[in-house]
């Protein structure tokens, strides 16, 4: 099959990288189907732990900014994951934070709901599959008959990539659509023109409910909220319309409202809008002006069935948000 | 423990700033520990502007509007009660003290009343100690 995508010469040098990931946004670059021998027409795979065997120390020997792209997925969580974004910095000309968790934290940035003792005592002492009498805890390091090892020390809190090194690009969502990282890819291999440093590219300026196609008023009305279960959706009027919390008017649009689409609520994934920064605080203007009661008491009740806002606005977005994490003392 | 709070307070235009400047063109002493920014109405208030005051360091944010029914612009006090709540429910997730942020009606008549309210949230936030946020995000500098 004939190639799209010109072959620039010499080929690009391309790396992914994940840090505190699922695995999710690898993947999503292999969902680029056949195109993805048009990626490798065109770029060399100079590092991906999840396709090819390439150590740390082989990276580390790479010359600065050898590495002409490189898309780093995944939160930073601990001390591998910092260092890892450290070294690609310094190897890349440009580095990209793909995905929501590097991006905005992710589903891994809900930790800062917690701290690291929480989630040690959680994880080694509490949860009912435990038994650890000793209260053995993760040590970051140990020595075996071969020598010392150093092992990662997991951080009190989680961080965007954006938080420990200086990012160029972002593309969100979780994981980014796959022909919007193949629009990014074609412009940075046709040598196009590229948006200034610290765009977020692979998305649109405006929201979801910009491009979405369910029926919706001006004057939105609510006076309960349903979780997406409790209600029986007719599939065509717009969810928020059914009092079911939608993300839509605070999620910037480049998926194409895939999930609405499906017929389920938007979760935000895509991060907030171009004018807005923090995707909760925008939400709950938003639906300020929704709710249809005027007596604090009325207001409590229908506020009261928003079971857990913080998680709800945030699912995708906590360690960027204006408050980063929870307080614990 | 030499603790000054800092209060960042939002006051309307046309009922609460009265209010307040009536409190003070009536040389009413209350304390000195609230940093006025005027808006033309509360329905103004983004809840960006309350987190990000707590961001920046704020001990409490108070909000004050015209009372239920005389806003200037109608129902911009309704949806400031509105977010307001939502706003106070959702800190309170993050592990913000509810005495941290108040609202209260202010008439352009009521100086008076202004007055005690700053002494009030004053005293509430000297039981409460200074905001643990600053201190909390100041961690998450990670970037050498
Ligand atoms: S953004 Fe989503 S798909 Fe990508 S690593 Fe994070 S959780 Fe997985
Ligand atoms: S709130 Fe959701 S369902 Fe409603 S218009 Fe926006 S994206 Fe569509
Ligand atoms: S509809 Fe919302 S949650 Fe679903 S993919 Fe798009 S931005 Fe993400
Ligand atoms: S003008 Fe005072 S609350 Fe709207």
């Amino acid at each position: 099959m004939p190639s799209d995508l010109p072959i620039p010469k010499p080929k690009l040098k391309l790396a992914i990288y994940w840090g505190a990931a699922c695995g999710g946004c690898c993947v999503s670059v292999l969902d680029t189907h056949e195109k993805l021998l048009d990626i490798v027409a065109a770029a060399d795979l100079v590092f991906w732990p999840i396709a090819m065997d390439i150590k740390y120390k082989d990276v580390e020997a790479f010359p600065d900014k050898s590495i002409d792209v490189t898309l780093f997925n995944g939160a930073v969580r601990n001390s591998e994951n910092k260092r890892m974004a450290q070294v690609l910095r310094s190897k890349s000309k440009i580095l990209v934070a793909y995905g929501a968790c590097a991006y905005m934290g992710g589903i891994p940035g809900l930790a800062n709901f917690h701290n690291r003792d929480e989630i040690f005592k959680r994880v080694y002492d509490e949860t009912e599959s435990t038994v650890n009498p000793e209260k053995i805890r993760p040590q970051t390091e140990y020595t075996v008959k071969e020598g010392k090892l150093d092992i990662p020390e997991m951080f009190n809190d989680v961080y965007t990539l954006n938080q420990v090194v200086e990012v160029d690009y972002f593309i969100p969502g979780c994981p980014p659509q796959s022909e919007r990282l193949l629009e990014v890819f074609t412009a940075i291999a046709t040598g196009a023109q590229l948006p200034p440093k610290g765009s977020v590219v692979g998305a649109n300026e405006k929201t979801n409910c910009d491009e979405c196609k369910r029926k919706k008023t001006d004057n939105k009305v609510i006076k309960k909220f349903y979780r997406p279960w409790e209600i029986q959706d007719d599939k065509e009027t717009c969810f928020l319309e059914q009092g079911v919390i939608c993300m839509g008017p605070a999620t910037r649009g480049g998926c194409g409202v895939r999930c609405v689409t499906g017929n389920s609520p938007c979760r935000g994934c895509y991060g907030p809008p171009a004018a807005a920064s923090d995707p909760g605080a925008k939400m709950m203007s938003a639906i300020g002006t929704m709710i249809d009661a005027d007596s604090p008491e009325e207001i409590d009740k229908i506020i009261g069935t928003i079971v857990d806002p913080a998680g709800l606005f945030y699912r995708f977005s906590l360690p960027s948000s204006i408050l980063g994490r929870k307080i614990i003392l | 423990m030499n603790f000054r709070p800092t209060i960042v307070a939002f006051l309307c235009n046309w009922c609460a700033y009265t209010g307040a400047d009536l409190a003070g063109t009536s040389r009413m002493r209350y304390a000195p520990n609230i940093r006025i920014i005027r808006v033309m109405c509360s329905g103004r208030i983004d809840p960006t502007f309350i987190l990000t005051a707590f961001q920046q360091g704020a001990d409490g944010v108070l909000i004050c509007g015209c009372h239920p029914g005389d806003c200037h612009y109608q129902t911009g006090n309704y949806k400031c009660l509105r977010r307001f709540k939502l706003i106070s429910k959702y800190i309170a997730q993050m592990g913000i003290e509810p005495e941290r942020l108040k609202l209260e009606w202010i008439s352009a008549s009521e100086g008076k009343q202004f007055a005690e309210l700053v002494n009030e949230m004053t005293k509430a936030i000297l039981n409460v100690g200074p905001s643990k946020i600053k201190s909390t995000l100041e961690v998450k500098h990670l970037k050498s």
